[in-house]
């Protein structure tokens, strides 16, 4: 042990040391609570501080997914290989019918244009797409969240919106240098800004950690049937307006349930969505979530 | 001179295994699976080497030490910090008082002891989340979570005895 004559501090600090052992136990209990407690109140500086983790561990946690994509790739292309000419054979006959949609957009975007030249409509901010790749799921039933391979210096931000497939999937909690946080939408903390497509009914999209979300504050007696499509309305102004979201499954005494068009179990990539607004700076409360 | 300072070197090395491979099986834990369903119920392969290192090395997996690590892993998955912490620091607590009726079981009995912790474990993440969300949670997935890292502890206490035989028992 240390010499008496090396200052009161020690000597203080060794009797609280034994004690630290012996109550070791409890101080670490309390020490949980009490950062649940912090987690709830300084949640700003709680991310920071979990970004810098997260990037700390993002090449590790790339690397071991990679095997895990892999595998699961090569698993589907021998499932593919099989059904190639099947498949062949479908697509040609889609890509025909697809050549003709796309000459009745061209034809809508040149009229669109020249009646918005006419109106005077002032154009929507252009939007940009950053590629990332999944590397980690939580592996935990409480939290629906998704860390990826992009962060700040790729151009993400806070609160862009994440798209795979066929639709939104959430939105980014949390940028670090190189990794970022996506937010799912099922996840009990997420509340998207919502239309649905036919009734133009405004609403809510909020998860409630099960594998569809629910709608909120919607009218008693609107007029909402399943198989609605549901899309971003952009209020707010942090998504862009008309992003797929999912559809309508079940109107009931108990809520309106949405199935997210997207496949959230199975997301390797997404595209983060830069919307140039300058909004999410000046978001009031970052952590209204 | 020299060879007692490489012996101290390997000594802290080996006796760093157990925290390295615990925090691998948070990393592990967390590998994105391709398979509907699967994230929410994805084993806690943490808790597993939690077990196994308290009952077969207390003096490597200390309070302290399942705290950090608990921690590492309230930072990585996203969720509120502290609960997986307190889970930890509880499971090693309660684990540790345990530890004699552990050692001398069989592994039957080591099997059963961890379904019991993980039974625990799952009470109180479902407590700890539904009191941090103001909400009432459904404690089914957290039921098939413990269920599946019920199933797989063989596997991976399997590995973890190689692990133990490789690097500290040497």
């Amino acid at each position: 042990m240390k010499p008496r004559s090396s200052g009161s501090v020690i000597r203080l600090a060794a009797p609280l040391r034994a004690l630290a052992q012996r109550f070791s136990f409890l101080l670490l209990v309390l020490a949980s609570i009490a950062l649940m407690m912090v987690g709830k109140i300084e949640s700003v500086s709680v991310d920071s501080a979990r970004a810098r983790v997260t990037d700390a561990f993002a090449p590790i946690l790339d690397a071991i997914s990679r095997p895990a994509a892999t595998a699961a790739r090569v698993v589907e292309s021998a499932v593919e290989l099989e059904n190639a000419f099947d498949e062949n054979q479908r697509l040609k006959a889609e890509n025909a019918r697809l050549l003709q949609w796309k000459q009745a957009a061209l034809r809508l975007e040149a009229e669109n244009n020249s009646l918005r030249s006419l109106l005077r409509v002032r154009p929507e901010p252009s939007v940009n797409y950053i590629a990332a790749r999944v590397i980690a799921t939580p592996g935990s039933s409480f939290v629906r969240t998704l860390v990826v391979t992009a962060g700040k210096r790729d151009g993400v931000r806070k609160g862009q919106a994440a798209l795979a497939g066929a639709g939104l999937v959430g939105r980014v909690i949390e940028v670090g240098e190189w990794s970022s946080r996506v937010l799912l939408l099922t996840d009990i903390n997420a509340r998207i800004p919502v239309i649905l497509s036919n009734t133009r009914q405004r609403s809510i999209l909020a998860g409630d950690n099960s594998d569809q979300a629910k709608l909120l504050y919607l009218p008693p007696d609107s007029p909402i049937q399943v198989g609605e499509r549901v899309v971003t309305s952009g209020d707010g102004g942090l998504f862009p307006p008309g992003l797929p979201v999912g559809v309508v499954t079940a109107v009931s005494e108990r809520g309106v349930r949405v199935l997210p068009s997207a496949d959230l179990s199975r997301i390797e990539h997404l595209r983060l969505v830069d919307f140039g607004l300058p909004s999410t700076d000046l978001d009031p409360s970052p952590e209204w979530k | 001179m020299t060879a007692t300072f490489w012996q101290k070197v390997d000594k802290t090395g080996r006796n760093l295994a157990p925290f390295a491979v615990t925090v691998m099986m948070v990393l592990v834990g967390m590998i994105p699976v391709p398979v509907p369903g699967y994230a929410p119920v994805a084993p806690n392969l943490t808790l597993v080497s939690v077990y196994y290192w308290t009952i077969h090395r207390p003096d490597l997996m200390r309070p302290g030490v399942a705290f950090l690590i608990g921690l590492l892993q309230d930072f990585l998955i996203g969720g509120p910090l502290g609960v997986n912490a307190l889970l930890l620091v509880v499971a090693q607590w309660a684990v540790l008082n345990q530890r004699r009726v552990f050692l001398a079981s069989t592994f039957a009995l080591l099997w059963f002891g961890f379904t019991l912790v993980m039974a625990g474990g799952v009470l109180l993440q479902w407590l700890a989340f539904s009191v941090l969300d103001a909400a009432t949670l459904s404690i089914l997935p957290a039921l098939f979570q413990g269920l599946l890292t019920v199933a797989v502890f063989p596997a991976v206490g399997w590995l973890l005895i190689r692990v133990h035989r490789a690097f500290l028992n040497g």
